[in-house]
């Protein structure tokens, strides 16, 4: 199958249009899923009692926002070297997803650090960062709304999440180079894990959803993105003949 | 039941992080399924004549 | 058919130092012309510096203390307020699509209006820092180290802030969102610039701060050229 047959909106809307309900339907029973292992399997913790379960919103929500900014920023690439215009819209359709990310990852951090270090924020290196990855995104989708020429604004905002995509490694490593309030980390891909078993199952199985909720989304909002964009094109006008163009 | 509403005293803290969470999605799909249906409408409608 | 003594050109007429210093010279020549808006960005600078006490009143010690931090706030404020002027006026009367036609390399030009924009910006704030410390109480060791990570910073705010300059050219909103794209970058920046003086009063060394610090700098020297760049080829298109 030649894989750039979906490369252009045309192609590309009605097999959002099938994928999507497949990934938001994964993403709902691996949120049930997860939410069980939660609350009703992953035992008390042995230093923070009960209020540690914050941690299977804050951690895969804190995973996401650093992927979505590097998926946004790699279509951002692919924009720039290839000129199309459906990698644009994908990025496009990625931004606020991502910002609503990197907000609960705050919030739920803010939330669970008062209980646990005894404040709602300090100004360490990884809440920093990770604030600034929030400003970078509502910097990306100011810069969209700004520019009224959709090519101008695909170029623009593709090379600004390339220029901001320097963040993210730092959010990641900031734990590991510097020592302050944030913890270090428990996951990771090389040595076992430091947490028990059923809390990192949960935040696995929440972290999948978070995942698939985020492609279907995305996947709905760039149908959207190119019916706004691509309006009056012959397809779509055929497509509203063949009555497939539904609510 | 109560215990679980709780959560050993920090009931705030997890129930409004789960909360937020939850109107913050809401929210997404919301306004999502609004745009999704204005896009539609206005694809369905461009090109007939006036 | 004739053939001339010399070459009309030659490749290092047209090359990447000739380039820098076609646009530093172009861009300080324009600046010194209206010597006066020059002097009023200093003077922002100043004034801006002088109202934290004036707002807070605090006494000597809290007054030492603050100071890195409302020395950088200042400079990236001044930074911000003249990074529209960077691309803008060119932009504006088609200069820069001269400039983007010219057979010097973009890149090069961007740095060297980014230079300019520097020399006429940062470099006067860097060269008042000291008195400013010094009239919030700052001891001289202290003085110097804010300098210097002003010296060593303002000009990555140079060359990240015209990236943002870039970008805006010519869009609603100009300023603010200029400053909303650019600011989050400059964060890291004021944190470690600031940092510096406080890790010495900590009894720290601030090699960390300065080290990070100069690794930003070559990071910005290497990749905001090319970026102004493509940003300015994005805007003129």
């Amino acid at each position: 199958m030649n894989l750039y047959l979906f490369s252009s909106p045309a192609t590309f809307y009605p097999l959002a249009g099938r994928l999507a309900p497949w990934f938001a339907g994964a993403a709902s029973i691996l949120g049930v899923v997860g939410l069980w292992i939660a609350f009703a399997i992953a035992p008390t913790d042995f230093q923070q009692g009960e209020v540690y379960r914050i941690i299977f919103i804050h951690v895969p929500s804190a995973w996401m926002s650093m992927f979505i900014y590097l998926v946004m920023a790699f279509w951002g690439i692919m924009a720039l070297s290839f000129n199309t215009r459906l990698s644009s819209m994908l990025a496009q359709s990625l931004a606020p997803t991502g910002a609503l990310m990197t907000f609960i990852a705050l919030w739920t951090g803010a939330l669970w650090g008062r209980p646990t270090w005894g404040t709602y924020w300090a100004w360490d290196a990884r809440m920093t960062s990770e604030l600034i990855l929030l400003f970078l995104y509502f910097g990306v989708i100011a810069l969209r709304n700004a520019i009224d020429d959709p090519r101008r604004a695909d170029r623009a905002c593709a090379l600004l999440s390339i220029v901001g995509a320097i963040n993210v490694p730092i959010i990641y490593f900031s734990v590991k180079w510097w020592n302050t309030l944030h913890q270090g980390a428990s996951v990771s891909l090389t040595a076992a894990p430091k947490m028990a078993a059923t809390m990192l199952t949960g935040m696995l199985v929440l972290a999948f959803a978070a995942w698939f909720y985020t492609i279907a989304v995305s996947l709905w909002r760039v149908q959207a993105i190119i019916l706004e964009r691509e309006r009056g094109a012959a397809w779509i006008l055929s497509m509203r003949k063949a009555k497939m163009v539904t609510a | 039941m109560n215990d679980f509403l709780a959560m050993g005293g920090h009931g705030f803290f997890v129930w409004s992080s789960y909360g937020v969470t939850a109107v913050v999605l809401a929210i997404e799909l919301f306004s999502l399924r609004a745009r999704r249906r204005a896009a539609m409408k206005q694809a369905s409608t461009t090109g007939d004549a006036r | 058919m004739t053939t001339l003594a010399q070459p009309l050109a030659t490749e290092a007429d047209y090359g990447a130092w000739a380039a820098i210093r076609l646009a530093a010279q172009r861009d300080l020549k324009l600046a010194l012309r209206s010597r006066a808006e020059l002097g009023v960005q200093l003077l922002f600078y100043v004034i801006v510096v002088s109202l934290f006490p004036l707002a807070s009143t605090p006494e000597r010690t809290l007054l030492a203390t603050m100071a890195p931090g409302i020395l950088w706030v200042a400079a990236l404020l001044a930074a911000l307020l003249s990074l529209p002027r960077l691309f803008g006026s060119d932009y504006n009367d088609g200069s820069l699509e001269q400039l983007a036609m010219s057979p010097y390399p973009l890149p090069a030009l961007v740095t060297g209006k980014m230079l300019a924009h520097w020399l006429t910006t940062g470099l006067p704030m860097v060269v008042l820092a000291p008195l400013l410390a010094l009239q919030y109480g700052l001891d001289a060791e202290l003085v110097a180290i804010v300098t210097l990570s002003l010296l060593v910073g303002t000009p990555i705010l140079s060359l990240i802030g015209g990236i943002g300059a870039a970008l805006t050219l010519g869009v609603r909103g100009g300023g603010s969102l200029l400053a909303l794209l650019v600011l989050p970058l400059f964060i890291p920046v004021l944190i470690f610039g600031a940092g510096a003086v406080d890790a010495v009063r900590a009894g720290l060394s601030a090699s960390a701060n300065f080290s990070l610090l100069g690794a930003g700098l070559l990071v910005a020297l290497v990749g905001a050229p090319m970026a102004g760049a493509a940003a300015v080829r994005i805007a003129l298109d």
